[in-house]
This record gives C-alpha cells, sequence and structure tokens, in this order.
C-alpha cells in the first residue's frame, strides 16, 4: 500500500524523556571501540569547557530510532515496517550531548513520495532539553522496500 | 587543515561480538543484526552490521583525529551496501580513510570519509562538518 502524501508537515510530540546518563555514554563508546577521554573522564570533559563527560556523535541514535520507528509504526500511515530500511541519517549538532541532558524528542514528516516502487520517507527530529534547549537536529530517509526488490 | 590532508585511516575487525554489544548499547535489537535464521529467512546473505555502527566507527576516524568529538557540528552518511558479518573470529574487515574536502570561511571544514568493505564502499556522502 503506498503511503499516504497527506502525512507530510504532520508532528508527532516526544512521548518521553531520556536522561543521559555518565555510564550509557561509557558503554556506547566502548561498543564502538572509542577510548576518548571526553566520554569517560569528568574532569577532562570539563578542562574542555563542557558541563559533563560528553557523547559521541552518534550517540543519539538511541533516542532517535526510537522516535522514528514510532512514527513508523503509526497504523494511519499504513508503512509496512517489516520491509523498511534505513536509507540515510544524519546529525546536527547544535551543542554535544553531556551526561545529565534530560532530551526530548519531537519528529516530524518532511516528505513521503514512491521511486521505483520503493516507499520512501524523510523525516528529521529536533532533540531538545526538557527545558527547551536545542541539542541536535536529526534527518533518516526510510525506504520500504517494494514487494519485487 | 588544508584541502586533501589524508587523516589517519582505521581498520576494524566487526564481530557478532562488537554487533551483540553495539545492539545493547545503542537499543537496536533489530534480529537482522544477531540472528542468522532470521537474516536469510528475509533474504540477506547472513546477518548484517548495524549501518549505524558503521556510521559510528566511521565517526571515530574524524574525532580521533579533532581530539575533542565536540568540534563534530555535523556527520551524516547514506548507507548503500551491507556489511555482512560472519560467525568466525576473524568477523568483517572495514577499512575507514578520511580527508579534508573543503575548508570553509566560516571557520568550519568538510570531511570526506570513505568506508570499505570486501573491496566495495558501503557508505555514501559520508561527510562531517567540523569547526577547524
Amino acid at each position: 500500500m503506498p503511503l499516504d502524501p497527506s502525512f507530510v508537515g504532520r508532528t508527532y510530540p516526544p512521548e518521553t524523556t531520556y536522561e543521559v546518563g555518565r555510564a550509557k555514554i561509557a558503554e556506547f563508546a566502548d561498543a564502538i571501540g572509542d577510548d576518548n577521554p571526553l566520554y569517560r573522564d569528568i574532569e577532562a570533559a570539563k578542562g574542555a569547557g563542557y558541563a559533563d563527560v560528553i557523547a559521541p556523535p552518534t550517540f543519539l541514535t538511541i533516542i532517535n530510532i526510537r522516535a522514528i520507528n514510532a512514527v513508523a509504526e503509526d497504523p494511519d500511515l499504513g508503512l509496512d515496517y517489516d520491509r523498511m530500511v534505513h536509507g540515510d541519517q544524519k546529525f546536527v549538532h547544535h551543542r554535544p550531548a553531556c551526561a545529565g541532558d534530560r532530551l526530548q524528542v519531537t519528529v516530524h514528516i518532511d516528505d513521503v513520495f514512491v521511486r521505483a516502487g520503493n516507499d520512501f520517507l524523510s523525516v528529521h527530529a529536533d532533540v531538545a532539553t526538557d527545558g527547551g534547549q536545542p541539542v541536535c537536529t536529526t534527518y533518516a530517509q526510510l525506504v520500504v522496500r517494494g514487494e519485487r526488490s | 587543515m588544508n584541502v586533501g590532508d589524508e587523516l589517519p585511516g582505521l581498520s576494524v575487525h566487526v564481530t557478532r561480538e562488537q554487533l551483540v554489544r553495539y545492539a545493547g548499547a545503542s537499543l537496536d535489537f533489530n534480529p537482522i543484526h544477531w540472528n542468522e535464521r532470521f537474516a536469510t529467512e528475509v533474504g540477506l546473505p547472513n546477518v548484517i552490521a548495524h549501518g549505524m555502527l558503521t556510521m559510528a566507527l566511521g565517526g571515530r576516524v574524524v574525532t580521533d583525529w579533532l581530539g575533542d568529538p565536540g568540534r563534530v557540528v555535523e556527520y551524516g552518511v547514506r548507507f548503500t551496501r551491507p556489511v555482512v558479518v560472519p560467525d568466525d573470529d576473524e568477523g568483517a574487515l572495514v577499512e575507514f580513510t578520511a580527508k579534508v574536502g573543503e575548508v570553509r570561511d566560516d571557520g568550519t571544514a568538510r570531511i570526506d570519509v570513505t568506508a570499505k568493505f570486501d573491496g566495495r564502499t558501503v557508505l555514501g556522502k559520508a561527510q562531517a562538518v567540523v569547526r577547524a
């Protein structure tokens, strides 16, 4: 079933608040084999001008994918979630995410189109603190493979 | 920082163990990244790496070079080919290179990242914008 173009411009408000933890940042850095001290050493992070340890540039995938999936699973949108793949992803950082940040994600549908038998869904998400300070804007394109591909 | 400057490269053997660790760390538990039976049932050759893991490893080339990862203001990639990860100790060898693509008047620079697996690129238009 093709995606409904009337969904362009729709906004999905935050469902939860995610508190960035020092241990989660260290766990994520370990998983990508990254030993940068600014991810683990509070004094090093403060010395570099940050409030606390900072998160790697792709760390916010933790809350970004969850928020995008909530949109993708919207039954009204009619997307075949089992056939969905991630086409592209971009993070625009207004500042690095830091331990202690309480973050909320608002997802916007930017475009819906069909090309070569596949459905494409373009979204962006505003990641901000619960006090309204912008932290990151993420952009993603999701592709729903057609029945034949 | 000058256009054409090459950053130190990075070679990573992505193993099943790393996929499991990354799944837990990133909270992405899609079974195509750890369950061979499921992956092959949906038409993949085998378990594949999370595209976001490949993206993160490419980001390391940039942040290792910068020292301060907070200088990365933008980072984006296209996922063009899967990294297929066999069930052995060696895993899938992914090789990352990067160079300075553009130095801008506003004090930023664009870094172009290349990721190769099995002789072919797996990320398209992988670019970071950094504060120089």
